[in-house]
């Protein structure tokens, strides 16, 4: 099968078959990491793909944007699931079902940030297959849990033929669709250091539970009255989800009053340059960043200040 | 190919599917088990949600493949035998359907939300029927027939204890 048959698949739309279906491809389930790593190094011609959940892939297969002619399914790969704290660190595997994350007591006390976010990805049946590496890994620029790694400068954690590396956020999404991720890697984990005070994610979307056209992760430390760390990070404005260095040192030192949260949100809009698209002008997207910063920051600072 | 085992609705079945095979047309075309409805066909729409080993999912947007040992429950396996699910009689009485599309995915859908919450307040089915689209009834008889659904289904399980 793999990339020699493609041709076949006008034949059956014209038919009158649906064209809705993923073309055909090659597949695999291992049940190791090495064997994963090596198929996906051996079929690197035949653009190999990891499949965790699917739940963007096989969308974006059916509607043949993606005609990948071999599918490396990580389901059986042992030890790639589960969520486990060490010490400051919350370590969750990329296998993870977003439900189970979505769910998880653990997660909720160790990154409140990502159970907020995580409730905004998609429908419940969408979060039951996707997967917190899997959305990472697919890196769209309007997604959640990318913006909130960023926020949270999380480190990824990928193994390749050579052996695993770690990644900052910072510097694992690459462009739309983009990350530091080699053909032959796999994400394994995402570890997630635990953030002492206030949370918010906050997002613009038309219909509940769509892709955010503008989301906003915002994280606040104080010590007293005065904000001592801040981290923000939006989606939906940018090719990558970006942060917003200016609006972080723009609270640091404040109270986080109405004023500073609002020159905060002012200073990082004017660091950024949105496309517009059929979802919303450049215009919009600089108007609602501005307005979910404020919002999100008004959020995580008395957040940030309850929690003491 | 690719060989799988699954049980659908308490049957088990092993087959040999091409891997791009998608559940919806696995249960359909090679089960027989048409129920599941296939609408959008990219995991909007929601016609297609089965459950898989009790979690809902949308069945156009799972290979096959994937559902590989899985228990799978569809709209077949709610009623006992002549006798309708509550869910499926509530739907019925209350008319929370008009032209059907949506039904098995929203019955199925609705089974999982009960299954998880008993007695679920108004807000929280709509917000958790929010996964299903449905283009006839307003939503509002469907979201009565759930509460009723579970009204019932709380009711029987009193009297069973």
């Amino acid at each position: 099968m793999a990339a020699g048959t493609r041709g076949g698949q006008h034949r059956e739309c014209a038919l009158g078959r649906s064209p809705l279906k993923p073309p055909p491809f090659d597949y695999a389930a291992p049940t190791t990491l090495d064997e994963a790593i090596g198929l996906l190094a051996e079929h690197a011609g035949a653009e190999a793909r990891v499949l965790a959940g699917g739940q963007s892939l096989i969308p974006m297969m059916n509607f043949r944007l993606a005609k990948p002619g071999y599918l490396v399914d990580l389901r059986r790969v042992a030890g790639l699931a589960g969520i486990r704290r060490e010490g400051d660190t919350l370590v969750i595997g990329a296998m993870t079902r977003m439900a189970e994350v979505e769910r998880s007591p653990e997660v909720a006390v160790a990154a409140p940030l990502v159970t907020e976010a995580i409730g905004l990805v998609a429908h419940v049946p969408v979060r039951n297959s996707g997967t917190v590496g899997g959305s990472l890994a697919h890196a769209d620029p309007a997604a959640e849990l990318p913006a909130v790694v960023l926020a949270l400068d999380a480190k990824l954690v990928a193994a390749g033929p050579g052996g695993t590396r770690t990644i900052p956020a910072g510097e694992f999404f690459t462009g739309p669709y983009g990350t530091a991720l080699a053909p032959e890697e796999i994400l394994t984990e995402v570890r997630l250091p635990v953030w002492p005070g206030g949370h918010a994610f906050t997002e613009f979307s038309r219909i509940h539970a769509n892709f955010a056209v503008v989301a906003v992760a915002a994280l606040v430390d104080a010590d007293g009255d005065r904000i001592r760390r801040a981290s923000v990070a939006l989606a939906g404005v940018g090719p990558t989800p970006v942060r917003a260095h200016s609006a972080e040192r723009a609270l640091l030192g404040t109270s986080g009053d109405a004023e500073t949260i609002r020159r905060a949100a002012q200073l990082a809009a004017a660091d950024l340059s949105p496309a517009g698209d059929l979802h919303a002008s450049a215009e919009t997207r600089l108007t609602l960043a501005q307005v979910y910063l404020r919002r999100g920051l008004e959020l995580a600072v008395s957040r940030a200040r309850n929690e003491r | 190919m690719t060989a799988i085992s699954v049980t659908v609705n308490g049957r088990p079945h092993t087959a040999q599917v091409e891997p791009r095979r998608l559940l919806v047309d696995f249960l359909r075309e090679d089960l027989g088990l048409v129920g599941t409805h296939i609408g959008c066909e990219h995991g909007v729409c929601g016609t297609c949600t089965v459950l898989l080993d009790g979690r809902s999912i949308r069945s156009c947007i799972t290979l096959a493949v994937q559902a590989d040992g899985a228990e799978i429950s569809t709209v077949e396996g709610l009623a006992d035998g002549a006798e309708l699910h509550p869910l499926q009689d509530e739907f019925s009485e209350k008319q929370g359907l008009q032209c059907g599309y949506c039904t098995p995915g929203m019955l199925m859908r609705a089974s999982e939300i009960l299954a998880g919450n008993p007695d679920p307040s108004p807000a929280e089915v709509r917000e958790a029927i929010a996964s299903n689209l449905c283009r006839c009834t307003g939503y509002q008889f469907i979201v009565e027939a759930v509460l009723g659904a579970a009204e019932r289904m709380r009711a029987e399980k009193e009297t069973a204890s």
